[in-house]
C-alpha cells in the first residue's frame, strides 16, 4: 500500500457503530450507526451544533467515543491514536504548518512514515501535480492564496494513500466562485483516486453538488441517510424536508387512501399507501407549483422576487396558510397584491 | 492644543528618564579621575582601567554565565511547567497558577534572606550554581508568562493535524510546537538571561567572594566611587540594550498576545 502507484488503493470501507458522546450534560452524538462503501463519498450535512463535528472528529481520533465502535476495512480502530489511523484530514482552516514550505508540508506525513528521500520526492511531486501546484514547492503557506492554500492541504491529506478522506468545511473560507471550482475539483480527484470520504458541512447546495449519499444530522442522531435526490425529494422527517432546500411542510391526517385532510379543512390528493387516521406531514417544493395542477390554491402575492431564472412569490392563501411558490421567469414580475391561482400534482406531493 | 501637551509632558518624561544615561556616557569618557560633570576631557582611560582589572572581567564573565545558565534552568522549567498550566486540567491548577508569578510579588529582600537561610545549612553560598539556582527563581514568572502568552494563541489544530499525519506526541512536538513557539522561547530566555545579569539583591546575599558584575559595581560604589563604574555602566547599557534588539528582532513580546 505505501509503495503503490496510485493512491486510493488502500481506501476502505468505514463502519460507525452505536456511537455516543457526551459533553457534560450536553449530547453531541446519541448512538449514532452508519457505513461509508469504499471509494464513496458521503456527506454529513447538519446545522452548527448538530454533532457533525464531533463525529468526525471521533472517526479522526481527537474524541474518544463514551459508547460504539468505528470499523475500517473491519478492523476496529477505535482505541487507535490518530497517528496509528492513516486517515488524510483537511481541516476546516486547512491547518497548514506556518513555518514549513508547501513541499515540507506535504512531505510531512510521508516523513513520519519513513519513507525514503527519493520516494518522498517523487510522491510530492505526484501530489503537488495533482492539485495543479507543481512549481510552489518552496513557498511558505502565507504566501498563497485561499484556494492554494486547501490544495495543499488536499495534497498533504492524500500524499500518504490514506484510508479515509475526511473533509471538515473546507470550502467556507472560500468566496462563491472558487468554492464551485474547488467542490468540483475535489470531487473529481476523490473518485479517481477511488477514496472513501466523508465530507462535513452546514450548507446543504453544496452537499447536494459534492455527495453520493447524504446522512442528516441534528441534535447529536442522524435523521436521514439517503442519496442526494431521495433526501430532496423524500425527506424524512420535518427537519430535513426544512433544512434541506426551501420547502412548504403542512400537517395533517389521512382521511382517506390518497387523501390528506389539513386543519383547516382542505383536502389534498396524494400519492401516498399511509393508511387512514395517520398523522403526516406534507412537503410541498416550492418550484413543483404549476398553473392547472390538480390540487389548486389561491392566494394573494405578499412578497415577489425577480431571481433570474425563477420569480419567488410568496403566496397568503384562504384560510391563513403561507405559501412558497417558484415559477419559471417569463413576462413581467407579478405584481404584489394581485390574487393567483397555482395548482400542484399528487405524485408531486412528498407525504412522510 | 491639547496634542501639543501631550507631547510636550511625554518629551519631558522621555528626558527624564534618559537623563541618567546622558551623564553616565559622558563621566564614562572623562578625563578627571573623579566624578565630574560636565567632564573636563575626553578619555579611554576608564574603559582600559576596567579591561585591566581581572576582578572587573572575573565578574562580568561570572555574570555572563550565570545568567545563561540561569536562562536554560528557567526555560526548562518554566516550559513545563507553562505546557501545563496552559494545557493541563488539574486540581490546585488555579494555586500553581498564582504561585508560578509569586517571585515578582514578594519583595526581593524578603526573598533573599529566605534563600539566604536555606542555602547557608545546604552550604550553597558564595557557588555560582547557588546563585543560579535563586536567579531562576526570580527568572521562572518572566518564562511562564511569555511562554503561556505564546501557548494560548497556538492553534492546536496544527498539533491535530501533525498527529493526523502521523507524528508521534514527542514528534508534533519537536516539528511543529517548539518550532512555532520559537519566538516566545528567545524572548523568555532573554528576559531569563537580562533578570539575572541586572540582579543585585540576591547577589548581595548569596556571591560571598564570587562577585557578579552588578554586586562589583555595588561595592565599587560603597568603597572607591571612580568613573570606572560609568563605563561598566555604558558597557553594560549597551549589552542588555543589544539583548533587546535580538528581543524585537527574533521574540515575542507579551503586548503580541494582545493581537
Amino acid at each position: 500500500m505505501r509503495t503503490g502507484k496510485g493512491a486510493g488503493e488502500g481506501s476502505a470501507e468505514l463502519l460507525i457503530e452505536g456511537v455516543a458522546k457526551r459533553f457534560g450534560d450536553v449530547v453531541a452524538l446519541d448512538h449514532v450507526s452508519l457505513q461509508v462503501a469504499q471509494g464513496e463519498l458521503l456527506t454529513i450535512l447538519g446545522p452548527s451544533g448538530s454533532g457533525k463535528t464531533t463525529l468526525l472528529k471521533v472517526v479522526a481520533g481527537f474524541e474518544t467515543p463514551d459508547a460504539g465502535r468505528v470499523t475500517v476495512g473491519g478492523a476496529n480502530i477505535t482505541a487507535l491514536p490518530p497517528a496509528k489511523r492513516d486517515i488524510g484530514m483537511v481541516f476546516q482552516n486547512y491547518a497548514l504548518f506556518p513555518h514549513l514550505s508547501v513541499k515540507a508540508n506535504v512531505a510531512f506525513p510521508l516523513e513520519m512514515r519513513n519513507v525514503g528521500r527519493a520516494e518522498i520526492d517523487r510522491r510530492v511531486g505526484e501530489a503537488l501535480a495533482m492539485v495543479e501546484l507543481a512549481g510552489y514547492e518552496a513557498r511558505l503557506p502565507k504566501q498563497l492564496s485561499g484556494g492554494q492554500q486547501q490544495r495543499v492541504a488536499l495534497a498533504r491529506a492524500i500524499v500518504f494513500n490514506p484510508r479515509l478522506l475526511l473533509l471538515d468545511e473546507p470550502f467556507g473560507a472560500l468566496d462563491r466562485k472558487l468554492r464551485e471550482t474547488m467542490q468540483l475539483e475535489v470531487r473529481r480527484l476523490q473518485r479517481r483516486l477511488g477514496l472513501t470520504t466523508i465530507f462535513i458541512t452546514h450548507d446543504q447546495e453544496e452537499a447536494l453538488v459534492l455527495s453520493d449519499r447524504i446522512a442528516v444530522m441534528n441534535k447529536g442522531a442522524i435523521q436521514q441517510i439517503a442519496t442526494t435526490t431521495e433526501i430532496y425529494e423524500r425527506p424524512a422527517n420535518d427537519f430535513v424536508a426544512d433544512f434541506v432546500g426551501e420547502s412548504n411542510i403542512l400537517h395533517g391526517t389521512m382521511s382517506a387512501p390518497g387523501l390528506v385532510a389539513l386543519p383547516d379543512g382542505r383536502k389534498l390528493m396524494v400519492d401516498s399507501e399511509a393508511a387512514p387516521g395517520a398523522k403526516v406531514g406534507v412537503l410541498m417544493r416550492p418550484e413543483r407549483f404549476a398553473p392547472g395542477g390538480i390540487n389548486e390554491f389561491t392566494g394573494e402575492i405578499v412578497e415577489a422576487v425577480y431571481l433570474g431564472t425563477t420569480f419567488k412569490l410568496r403566496l397568503a392563501c384562504e384560510g391563513g396558510q403561507e405559501l412558497l411558490v417558484r415559477q419559471p421567469a417569463r413576462g413581467p414580475l407579478p405584481a404584489a397584491g394581485t390574487t393567483i391561482t397555482v395548482g400542484i400534482d399528487p405524485e408531486a406531493i412528498h407525504v412522510f | 492644543m491639547s496634542r501639543r501637551l501631550l507631547v510636550a509632558v511625554c518629551a519631558l518624561i522621555y528626558f527624564f528618564l534618559m537623563l541618567p544615561l546622558l551623564v553616565v556616557f559622558p563621566i564614562s569618557l572623562s578625563s578627571a579621575p573623579y566624578m565630574q560633570f560636565p567632564p573636563p576631557g575626553f578619555s579611554w582611560q576608564w574603559y582600559e582601567r576596567y579591561l585591566d582589572d581581572p576582578q572587573w572581567i572575573d565578574a562580568t564573565w561570572r555574570s555572563l554565565y550565570i545568567g545563561g545558565a540561569t536562562s536554560v534552568l528557567a526555560l526548562l522549567l518554566g516550559v513545563p511547567l507553562a505546557f501545563s498550566l496552559v494545557r493541563a486540567r488539574f486540581w490546585g491548577r488555579a494555586l500553581l497558577d498564582r504561585l508560578a508569578l509569586a517571585p515578582i510579588i514578594v519583595p526581593t529582600i524578603i526573598l533573599s534572606v529566605a534563600i539566604y537561610g536555606l542555602f547557608a545549612k545546604l552550604k550553597l553560598i558564595g557557588t555560582w550554581y547557588g546563585l543560579v539556582v535563586a536567579h531562576t527563581v526570580l527568572a521562572l514568572p518572566f518564562v511562564v508568562l511569555v511562554i503561556a502568552a505564546g501557548l494560548r494563541d497556538f492553534d492546536r489544530s496544527l498539533e491535530q493535524a501533525a498527529e493526523g499525519l502521523g507524528a508521534s506526541r514527542w514528534k508534533t512536538l519537536a516539528r511543529i510546537t517548539l518550532p512555532l513557539l520559537r519566538p516566545s522561547l528567545v524572548s523568555a530566555g532573554l528576559l531569563a538571561f537580562i533578570s539575572s545579569f541586572d540582579e543585585v539583591v540576591v547577589a548581595l546575599f548569596l556571591a560571598g567572594a564570587n562577585m557578579t558584575l552588578p554586586k562589583k559595581m555595588f561595592d565599587n560604589i560603597m568603597m572607591e566611587i571612580d568613573p570606572t563604574i560609568a563605563a561598566v555602566s555604558v558597557m553594560q547599557i549597551l549589552l542588555v540594550s543589544v539583548v533587546l534588539v535580538l528581543i524585537g528582532r527574533f521574540g515575542r513580546g507579551l503586548r503580541d498576545s494582545a493581537r
